[in-house]
């Protein structure tokens, strides 16, 4: 699988005034191939979005690279984008912020085709096939945004990422402002895209379950950094990080049982002012005494995983995670 | 194990611009004493409006009919002054957002007392003794400290146990909770829904649920009620409910799941969209998305009916019936 997008190093800081700058991305490496979902997860204020936004060139890096096809992404600027980049596009989360309320659907998307040179009534007519085959009516494109439901306005919105012909989508939540049924039918979309078009996409979600479902990679991150990355099959069967367990055991199952999910305690330390040594060792169950000294990199074990702990060993297979060592807190 | 509140053929209709429209449907469930009762369903199911009108806090113009029976009184019948007595000290209320429901600018201290000292009639320092030990029930670190800092000094999962604390500080019988854990990570959800757990146990606290999460149902309800266009589906005991749907809508739901183990790429959607306000379908209000719909149910009202000990489904052609 050829690599589509190629994060080396990358950094993302935000500037306040009066206060030292907030590293919400510190250091992460990535990768993408053709035809590949890679989920992106993690708890809110890890800095998944942010990445996001620095992956498509939305949020300069303060530091590393972020490689498309070859080509440097720089930074959205004032001027023209460089055609080269114009394959690499975002889905936004929110598609009701994300469409113009007063323009009628068929010009917003045919607006990709107008900016990649078509002339206007070509570009209607190409949106008209491009919304039929996101599954929305015929009569679409006349219409205004407020008259669809919002399953229906995230497929408008897929449509028009779609209109610039794109190689990679980095999509930013995108069922999670929908109803259940409207979640498993804009996730299967995406999916049915990525496979036909042989693109690449990051799906980034904080649902869980989702991504078991979808990806065939995950990335799992905590405090600006991915501390687990691997397929996703061998990472929910047998996590490699602490915290990805703990993630993973969150998530309360609809199977009847009542079983109550496990609680990870503590918050997500604020992202100025990170914990020294490994970021997760003051709410890791696992933690050993060096944990609070050492910050693992994230180290490339054996069958495509790679992941931040000093329980797992470079070059080696993943080590199954030892049951922690305290009974977990009373019950609550 | 008593019944502590009973709702019986309730019915909301909310004003629109093309008049009164149905947005809760002749509901009727019971919650017992110390029971998490689970309200499921889409948006627009009218699930949000049961819990108003219980409250009596629909918006402006609504009507309602039916009866609400909570400790032998119907809420539906109360006036706005009796409401008030039972609001907030017998029924309170988690709604989905806490940095909505608490108010930014007072102090914790200020919007943990000031409604025990209304309805308990407590003074300040008996007050502020009780919201120590609100807090530490809910488990804020250094409660003496968290009285006197303000909503946006918390992070979401704490300020909603500090919304949970406020709803307890009267020792309310029934807490309402609409999705209480919706805009929470998931991590932190897990410790929202154990506390609502240990409540019930320690304080025999009743809890309303609301939420479309099946799995949120499925770790704390002890029974479920799945609604739809603005009426009963199915409801009863979490497992039947869970893992022997008799609706056809309560198996869309569960089948729209991620499944994982089936190693099956594609998810299974339910066709089409809830109904919007006032276009709720005649006969069945499912059967124009139902897989298994028969004639009868474009012109048939269905009824809930038992069709197991506990467990009601409104769906005369039971489809799913063979399949326990």
């Amino acid at each position: 699988m050829s690599t589509l997008l190629e994060a080396t190093g990358v950094a993302v800081e935000y500037h306040r005034r009066g206060a030292s700058a907030l590293r919400a991305v510190d250091g992460v490496d990535l990768s993408l191939g053709r035809g590949e979902i890679l989920g992106l997860v993690g708890e809110s204020g890890c800095g998944k979005s942010t990445l996001g936004r620095a992956l498509v060139g939305l949020q300069p890096a303060a530091a590393g690279a972020v490689r498309f096809d070859g080509r440097d992404v720089t930074p959205l600027g004032r001027r023209r984008r460089e055609p080269g980049l114009r394959g690499l596009q975002m889905v936004f989360q929110d598609p009701y912020a994300s469409l113009n309320p007063r323009r009628r659907i068929g010009d917003q998307v045919g607006d990709g085709y107008v900016l990649g040179g078509t002339g206007r009534p070509e570009a209607a007519r190409r949106a008209g096939e491009l919304l039929e085959r996101v599954g929305l009516p015929a009569d679409a494109a006349r219409r205004y945004p407020h008259e669809f439901s919002g399953g229906q306005r995230q497929r408008i919105a897929i449509a028009r990422t779609l209109a610039t012909d794109p190689s990679c989508i980095v999509a930013d939540e995108p069922i999670s402002a929908l109803d259940a049924s409207a979640q498993a039918s804009v996730a299967n979309l995406l999916v049915a895209l990525v496979r036909e078009l042989d693109m690449g996409m990051v799906f980034i979600s904080h649902d869980l379950s989702v991504v078991r479902q979808i990806a065939d990679r995950t990335a799992v991150m905590y405090l600006g950094r991915v501390v687990e990355v691997g397929p996703t099959r061998e990472i929910w069967s047998s996590p490699a990080h602490p915290y990805t367990r703990a993630l993973i055991s969150a998530v309360p199952r609809a199977d009847g049982a009542g079983v109550l999910p496990v609680e990870l305690p503590g918050d997500v330390p604020d992202p100025a002012r990170p914990p020294g040594g490994c970021r997760f060792h003051p709410r890791c169950p696992l933690a050993l005494p060096e944990c609070s000294r050492q910050d693992p990199p994230l180290a490339v074990l054996r069958d495509g995983r790679s992941a931040a702990c000093v329980l797992q060993s470079p070059g080696e297979p993943p080590r199954p995670l030892p049951e922690p060592r305290e009974a977990a807190p009373a019950a609550d | 194990m008593g019944v502590l509140l009973e709702v019986e053929n309730l019915t909301v209709w909310l004003a629109t611009r093309r008049g009164p429209r149905k947005a809760v449907d002749d509901l009727s469930f019971r919650v017992d004493s110390g029971e998490i009762f689970g309200i499921a369903g889409e948006s627009g199911s009218g699930k949000t409006m049961t819990a108003m009108a219980l409250l009596g806090l629909l918006p402006h113009a609504a009507r309602t009919s039916g009866r609400a029976v909570f400790e032998g009184r119907d809420l539906l019948a109360m006036s706005p002054g009796e409401l008030r007595a039972v609001r907030g000290r017998r029924i309170a209320m988690v709604s989905q957002d806490p940095s909505t429901s608490l108010h930014p600018m007072l102090s914790i201290e200020t919007q943990l007392t000031e409604h025990m000292r209304h309805h308990l009639g407590l003074s300040g320092s008996q007050a502020r003794g009780r919201a120590v030990e609100l807090l530490a029930t809910v488990r804020i670190p250094d409660p003496e400290r968290a009285l006197g800092a303000h909503p946006a000094q918390f992070s979401g999962g704490m300020r909603q146990r500090i919304a949970i604390a406020v709803a307890l500080a009267c020792e309310p019988r029934l807490l309402l909770a609409d999705e209480p854990t919706t805009a929470l990570d998931v991590t932190v959800q897990a410790g929202i829904l154990r506390l609502l757990d240990r409540l019930r146990r320690e304080q025999d606290l009743a809890v309303v649920v609301i939420t479309h999460d099946l799995g949120v149902m499925s770790a704390v309800a002890d029974r479920i009620c799945v609604m739809y266009g603005g009426r009963v589906a199915e409801v009863g005991p979490r497992r039947d409910v869970l893992t022997r749907p008799r609706h056809p809508y309560t198996k869309g739901l569960l089948d729209a799941l991620p499944h994982p183990e089936s190693g099956a790429a594609a998810l299974r959607p339910i066709p089409g969209g809830p109904p919007p306000l006032g276009e709720v379908p005649e006969g069945c209000p499912f059967h124009p998305r139902c897989g298994f719909a028969v004639p009868e149910c474009r012109t048939d009202r269905p009824v809930p009916a038992l069709v197991e000990p506990a467990h009601e489904s409104a769906c005369p052609p039971d489809p799913l019936g063979g399949a326990a």
